[in-house]
């Protein structure tokens, strides 16, 4: 069992885990604090610097680096703690293009909740000068946008490429108000060794990456990826009918929210045109639709034709493994041979 | 070999050129004084010597910190004594090698001070030089002395007795003590105690420790690391063998900036030859105690001065700092491993420690912080350069006895310390003590040493827009706060210079500067503000006029002066309305010359080539129109 920690928010006693951080702690507990670049699945950034809160007896702090203590009294509510956080949150948004209407990411973003719990104050930004970015946008990918002019250089599309992919496909560039999150030699992501696999995307807190011609959906439905043995669990977001957009699920055993790219991405053909939607027989040098029933019988007689090493089975990697298993088992005892293979060794 | 014999043998070489029946020659071949011309000194000098058939001995050397005076040269006859030529010229070479080496007469018009036997008439002792006098130099005893590419020289100077010492009786203890109690503070700026990091790094259990030097020095109008580096790179490459001893680390580097390829040069030489003597390396002077150095060459980022970027740098990732809480660099440092930072100065100054002792170090300076401080002089001074001085010496010391004031009969108006992480102090903080305390106090900070000294025609607000404009570009990008918070800072100076201040701006920059100081991850951005904030603690009336009265009163902001031609002054002859770029300027001979206010761009040409015997233009503050001309 994990050992407790208590510690008071704001006057409010409250139970941790030992090794959470504050900001995590308090989350937990449906207490907000401002934060960008914070994400559960990585290590702690600490640079959007609106996570501040006052530690009593210790001063400001970042409260997404500082693990919980027992005893510790937190405030997330001062005079100092507004002071900087304020002018933190101002200062991006002051650089930051503010087309909120236009922009995939609109009341989804961690910028507007940031900026609706502090409360922005026009007068106040007026004074600071507008400097927005105008960087080409990168639609290199297939699947996703990368627009930079959004980008608030949280890292957490850095972190989430280095710590939980291992691809490392991009990383900051240049300097000051120059840095970026680039490619090596600052190629379109198409052309670095970005896998498409759309984890940052997952994890972008703004809009600068968003999948393309992404819909929001009416509905979810959970339900495994069909593309391979692994079993990742998805859910399906679902819109009129159509899947206009998959995430992974986070309470799946086999993948805790992470997704490949053909998974993340590769749902068209659910509603594609060409996709079979029933076993076809050729008939007369032609295919014709048939029932399964029709289907396996006429497999079944073709099958009795051979025997031993006249025969061979190569099995799909995108049916399960104890489906799998009773492929091999079918082949080996019931056909008599070991010409046996599938296509997961690509 | 014994280090007895290796100390023999340095001091055998060091005699005989000192003994030596040969005339010598010593240039200063610091970056400084290459950038002056040196090299083509020294090569003119030997072509004059060849051309005599005069066998003599040329010695380069490092920067002896007189800046003013490079390319600066040493002449010692056979007999008599050493004299200095400053700001020697290829064409000089000839004269003085015939005047002083042919014919015995040192050349006095071109002199800057003499030393050691036989005083020379008209010439000043160099003990006596306002530059010189004031000064205790430890840290920089060899540079411009010996040669700093030759080992024997620093051997037989003193050098490596230390180290000698150390394996030869000392307990790391023993030597953590010494340090300890000499009071020697961090002289890279920060002034954190040597001897507790040195402690703390030491008890830290793991088998491999390193051993780091901070070389990466990048402050505007800084030069001490590299003079240091540059003159006496043995005692930084000693001092960090000690402090591998004394730490328990058997590796150690330098990271030095890729723009200081003489320091590298120097280095990567100093390490052979230490290898080659058996002071570095396995087994040193047989004490079985091993230690290797590798020079690390950084990219030039600013920030990667800072300890947790310096070290991601070394390790090949991109130089960010780690924000607080993190463990601190003597317990999670290099490849995760317990690593002692310092910087170039404060390894520098171990050997002197340990071979004098703490209590002779630790007799100079203030109660708080010992020993001496290297200080680049620059701006309006009339002596500029490299200087040492003990703690707590005055800011009017330093810049009136040694600087000699400021020149032309202006007025002093602010000394800028520390950088562009540091402040400007005005004229009633003159008897500031400088020492790490002291200088925080008054809003500055002692930072890497640089010191550049204003007069009355600096304008405060455009010498923040500058700083300003360096650390926004030099910020790592990680923090909101000092990437785009810096940048705001700069973007209201830069309106406020160009006169479209608002009445808000000031406290604007004030609430920015204090959330930049209080809220970002690093030294950079906690200090970056500091320029600003301190002009404005200071030197408030000038922002209001530029805000208020759009005037500069120093009279340096373009948009914010005017040119005028005094009606009573002007001879009507021609020039300046010859010269004016843009034709702003009407009037014929015997006509009374007038400025054309809307087409003036303010490149003060005018002012420049009227004669000075008329002086009939004037620059003044404020912007005047045409109709002011009415």
């Amino acid at each position: 069992m994990l050992d407790e920690i208590k510690f008071a928010i704001d006057g409010t006693q409250i139970k941790a885990n030992k090794g959470d951080t504050i900001l995590k702690a308090a989350l937990k507990h449906g207490i907000y604090i401002p934060h960008l670049c914070d994400h559960p699945d990585l290590e702690p950034f600490g640079g959007c610097r609106l996570c501040m809160v006052e530690i009593k007896g210790k001063g400001l702090s970042i409260s997404c680096k500082v693990p919980v203590e027992e005893g510790l009294e937190i405030i997330t509510e001062s005079p100092e703690v507004n002071k900087v956080r304020r002018i933190a949150a101002e200062l991006l948004i002051a650089s930051h293009h503010v087309d909120c209407l236009e922009c995939a990411r609109n009341t989804d973003c961690k910028l507007q909740d940031v900026a609706s719990y502090i409360g922005i104050e026009e007068g106040r930004l007026k004074r600071l000068k507008r400097v927005i970015k105008d960087l080409p946008i990168d639609d290199s990918n297939p699947f996703f946008i990368r627009d930079l002019n959004k980008c608030v250089l949280c890292g957490i599309c850095i972190r989430t490429c280095g710590e939980i992919l291992n691809v490392g496909a991009i990383d900051f560039a240049f300097r000051g108000t120059g840095t970026l999150v680039a490619t090596v030699g600052g190629k379109p992501i198409l052309q670095s060794r970005c896998v498409s696999c759309g984890e940052c995307v997952a994890r972008c807190p703004v809009g600068a990456l968003v999948p393309k011609n992404a819909e929001r959906p009416t509905r979810e439905v959970s339900t495994v990826c069909t593309y391979c043995g692994v079993g990742c669990g998805i859910k399906l977001g679902v819109r009129g009918g159509r899947i206009v957009r998959v995430r992974g699920d986070v309470n799946s055993p086999a993948n805790r929210g992470n997704l490949c790219v053909k998974g993340r991405f590769g749902y068209d053909f659910v509603n594609h045109p060409d996709r079979l939607t029933s076993p076809l027989i050729k008939r007369n040098g032609a295919f014709v639709e048939a029932t399964f029933e029709e289907a396996l019988d006429l497999v079944a007689s073709k099958l009795t034709d051979y025997k031993g090493d006249q025969f061979a089975t190569f099995a799909s990697a995108r049916i399960t493994t104890e489906d799998n298993y009773v492929v091999q088992k079918f082949t080996r005892a019931v056909m008599g041979t070991n010409n046996l293979d599938h296509c997961a060794r690509l | 070999m014994k280090f007895e014999e290796i100390a023999q043998t340095a001091k055998e070489e060091w005699d005989a050129l000192q003994a030596s029946a040969k005339p010598s020659i010593v240039v200063g071949t610091a970056t400084c004084g290459r950038a002056a011309g040196a090299m083509e000194v020294m090569e003119a000098l030997r072509n004059e010597l060849k051309e005599r058939e005069i066998e003599a001995n040329i010695m380069e050397t490092g920067c002896f910190g007189l800046c003013d005076a490079e390319p600066l040269i040493t002449i010692k006859g056979p007999g008599g004594p050493s004299v200095w030529y400053r700001n020697v010229t290829p064409e000089m070479a000839g004269k003085l090698v015939e005047e002083h080496i042919v014919k015995g007469s040192p050349v006095a018009e071109h002199a800057l001070g003499a030393a050691g036997d036989g005083q020379v008439d008209g010439l000043t002792a160099m003990s006596d030089l306002p530059m010189l006098k004031f000064q205790v130099r430890r840290i920089l005893f060899n540079c411009g002395v010996v040669d700093p590419s030759n080992i024997n020289h620093y051997i037989a100077t003193g050098g490596y007795q230390a180290l000698n010492k150390v394996v030869s009786g000392m307990s790391p203890e023993d030597i953590i003590d010494e340090i300890t109690r000499s009071g020697l503070r961090g002289l890279g700026g920060a002034g954190f105690p040597v001897g507790r990091k040195w402690d703390s790094c030491r008890r830290v259990p793991s088998d491999v420790r390193y051993v780091v030097c901070n070389a990466d020095e990048g402050d505007p109008g800084a030069f001490q690391d590299r003079s240091v580096l540059e003159g006496d790179p043995y005692s930084v490459v000693e001092g960090m063998t000690i402090a591998g001893y004394a730490i328990g680390a058997q590796k150690g580097y330098i990271y030095v900036r890729a723009e200081y390829p003489l320091a590298v040069e120097r280095l990567e030489n100093a390490t052979a030859q230490a290898k080659e003597k058996g002071l570095m390396g396995k087994n040193i002077l047989g004490s079985g105690f091993d230690f290797d150095l590798e020079i690390f060459q950084g990219a030039g980022a600013f920030v990667c001065g800072e300890s947790t970027a310096l070290v991601l740098s070394i390790e090949g990732k991109r130089g960010m700092p780690k924000p607080l809480p993190r463990p601190r660099t003597t317990e999670v440092g290099l490849w995760d491993m317990p690593t002692l930072l310092n910087n170039v100065k404060s390894y520098s100054i171990v050997p002197w420690i340990l071979t004098k002792g703490a209590d002779q170090f630790a007799s100079l300076g203030t109660e708080r912080c010992k020993g001496t401080a290297v200080f680049s002089l620059t701006g309006k001074m009339a002596n500029c350069g490299l200087i040492e001085v003990p703690m707590g010496t005055t800011l009017r010391q330093i810049i009136y006895d040694i600087g000699g004031g400021i020149p032309k009969g202006k007025a002093f108006k602010a000394v800028q310390t520390g950088g562009p992480s540091g402040g400007c102090l005005p004229a009633e903080l003159l008897d500031t003590q400088v020492d790490f305390d002291k200088l925080t106090a008054a809003g500055a900070i002692m930072g890497s040493g640089g010191m550049v000294v204003m007069d009355e025609d600096t304008c405060m607000v455009d010498v923040a827009r500058y700083f300003l404009d360096f650390t926004q570009k030099e910020s790592c990008g990680e923090c909101s706060l000092c990437r785009l918070g810096t940048l705001q800072m700069l973007q209201t100076l830069e309106a406020i210079v160009a006169g479209e201040g608002d009445p808000d701006d000031i406290d604007m920059l004030l609430e920015l500067g204090e959330a930049i100081k209080t809220g970002s991850i690093c030294g950079l951005g906690q200090s970056a503000p500091n320029p600003a904030l301190t002009t404005i603690r200071y030197f408030r009336h000038e922002y209001e006029a530029h805000i208020h009265e759009k005037k500069c009163p120093a009279r340096v902001c373009k948009d914010l002066i005017s040119y005028v031609i005094s009606a009573d002054k002007c001879k009507a002859c021609m020039i300046c309305l010859r010269e004016c770029p843009v034709d702003a300027i009407r009037g014929a001979k015997k006509e009374v010359h007038v400025i054309d206010q809307d087409k003036c761009i303010r490149c003060g040409v005018c002012m420049s080539v009227c004669p000075e015997r008329f002086g009939a233009v004037e620059c003044i503050p404020g912007r005047l129109t045409e109709a002011d001309n009415a």
